[in-house]
């Protein structure tokens, strides 16, 4: 067997496998929206561990992470940062908003703005600006999947059949299985991806240099600028960091998909020791970093960063152990695939279409919707994927940019009872639109700042003014909260 | 309205912040190299272990506020 076909065989396996869990975890189940979406808001510390840690490790912290190791450098522990971070944040957010979901019977983060601020038409808005900004992370992870069926296969299969054909198994078992699928799948990726991490990251290392010590050695002799900030960039300095570390650890539990599995959770207390726990299950990113690093060293001179993990496995390790990791990191991408396109979907049929444009339509309608709208959604990812550049990380950070401005909304929303329907729809839209100003004409970063977190500063300071300003009018908490 | 988080619970938060976030400029280097990682490595790795406790710590006092809360357990929305 030549090593392509022994790699692209376990792939296949694995993919195969994974997904057959998928289609079974609902099988047996009747689907209505609660079910698809939030499991009958039945999940215990495991299952919502499971389901939140899988969101955790994707292709962006697989590829991603050890691609912007490569290109970039000192920037890119950033990534180690953010995440602790944002389980910080979820700790102090996330048992407020399950709170508030259960007694009002939420779904999705677009319900807690139309019950908090009474305002269908802003709970539109948030809905749509989630599906927007879902859509370049649900790329990367495509990307994600071309990159690694391209390399397994000794670059013989396209990255473009590959996208094509994960996009359509993804959508395939969310339109079976809802929420169910997800955390049963993201079991099996979860271990195969924390020991394919662990065993590159000091195998690498090992093989090429002697070890870790001796790797990062060698590589701060040979290019001691590369392991600090602003690494091989230029404008990605400590003002960057810090504003980029902001952005991400307090807009992370913004992506309306770790909200929606905000929901499944049984009580608010299995969110708090989750968060507790949640940054000792990113210790296998390091190991992530060192293969990353070391790339560097060993296949200087990639075009595109997000090759130079699989590169370097597959100048390290035998075909079989290069298939391993591409299935790993293959279910790695399509487990949040899943989740994402499942909430992009329930957030388009329910806080848009039917709201705004078919009030009369039944609950079960509004679920056959959402289960079409998730393959049209992939079918958009897939053909974004096939026409944009863009990194893998910078593809993250423009979804970061975006979905952070709900932070306002959301955290004010919880705490703070003038936050009024008027601030909370003008700081949003002022920042969405400082967003796509400063990205599209190409001013990220902007004075040193991630151009994200200055629109975030600005929409802040819009909703705290314009709220006082209004006086808390279209309150509907402070209103019930009186009663 | 929820409950907001007691004041001790938000600075054990705020320590991770800090280590990790606010003093960039006094970590980020190359030397001295502790367990054979570049100094800016092993201090965010060294980070990923500590703010687990801060944590920890800061549920100990939400659990109290939890409990002296009039309406039960999980600061319910009022």
């Amino acid at each position: 067997m030549s090593p392509s076909t022994t790699a692209l065989l376990i792939i296949l396996a694995i993919v195969g496998f994974g997904s057959w869990i998928g289609f079974r975890a609902g099988a047996r189940r009747t689907m209505n929206l609660e079910q698809w979406t939030v499991a009958g808001r039945g999940f215990g510390v495991v299952l919502v561990w499971l389901l939140m840690a899988g969101e955790a490790y994707t292709t962006f912290s697989f590829l991603g992470a050890s691609g912007w190791a490569y290109s970039r450098g000192g920037p890119a522990l950033y990534i180690l940062a953010y995440i602790s971070l944002a389980y910080v944040a979820s700790f102090f957010i996330l048992p407020a908003l399950w709170e508030v979901g259960r007694t009002r019977g939420l779904q999705t983060q677009s319900d807690f703005f139309e019950q908090r601020y009474g305002s269908k038409l802003l709970a539109g808005l948030v809905a749509v600006i989630g599906v927007v900004f879902i859509v370049p992370y649900l790329q990367l992870q495509l990307k994600g999947m071309g990159i690694i069926v391209e390399v397994a296969s000794f670059g013989k299969i396209h990255r473009t059949p590959a996208m094509v054909i994960a996009g359509a198994l993804v959508a395939g078992f969310v339109f079976t299985s809802g929420v169910r699928a997800v955390a049963r799948v993201s079991i099996v990726k979860d271990l195969l991806l924390v020991a394919a991490a662990v065993v590159i990251g000091i195998a690498v290392p090992y093989h090429w240099f002697g070890g870790i010590g001796a790797m990062f050695k060698a590589l701060a002799r040979a290019h001691p600028a590369h392991l600090t900030m602003p690494g091989a960039t230029r404008n990605m300095g400590h003002a960057w960091y810090i504003s980029t570390v902001l952005l991400t650890g307090l807009g992370a539990y913004m992506w309306p998909h770790l909200i929606g599995s905000c929901f499944t959770a049984k009580s608010a207390d299995t969110l708090r020791r989750n968060a507790i726990v949640m940054p000792l299950y990113t210790l296998a990113l390091p190991f992530v970093f060192f293969a990353g690093f070391a790339a560097v060293l060993i296949v200087p001179g990639l075009k595109d960063g997000d090759l130079s993990l699989l590169t370097v496995v597959q100048k390290t390790f035998p075909p079989w152990f290069l298939g391993v990791v591409g299935g790993a990191g293959a279910l790695t991408a399509m487990v949040p695939s899943a989740i994402l396109i499942l909430t992009a979907a329930t957030l388009f049929a329910k806080n848009f279409y039917r709201p705004i444009l078919a009030p009369s339509m039944s609950d079960d309608s509004v679920a056959r919707l959402a289960k079409w709208a998730s393959v049209v959604l992939m079918a958009v990812a897939l053909f974004f994927t096939l026409t944009s550049g863009r990194t893998i990380v910078a593809l993250l950070l423009l979804g970061y940019a975006g979905v952070s401005q709900f932070f306002p909304g959301v955290v004010l929303g919880l705490f703070w009872s003038r936050a009024s329907r008027a601030g909370v729809f003008s700081g949003l839209v002022v920042g969405i639109v400082a967003v796509a100003f400063l990205i599209l004409s190409g001013r990220d970063p902007f004075m040193g700042l991630n151009a994200g977190f200055a629109a975030l500063l600005l929409n802040l300071v819009v909703t705290i003014v314009v709220s006082r300003l209004s006086g808390g009018a279209g309150n509907l908490s402070a209103q019930s909260a009186a009663v | 309205m929820v409950r907001k988080p007691t004041w001790p619970a938000l600075l054990l938060g705020l320590i991770p912040f800090v280590a990790l976030c606010f003093t960039v400029p006094l970590w980020d280097r190359i030397h001295p190299f502790v367990a054979g990682l570049p100094f800016n490595f092993f201090w965010l790795v060294l980070w990923i272990l500590l703010t687990p406790l801060c944590l920890w710590g800061a549920y100990r006092f939400e659990k109290r506020a939890d409990s002296e809360h009039p309406d039960g357990p999980q600061g319910r929305v009022r």
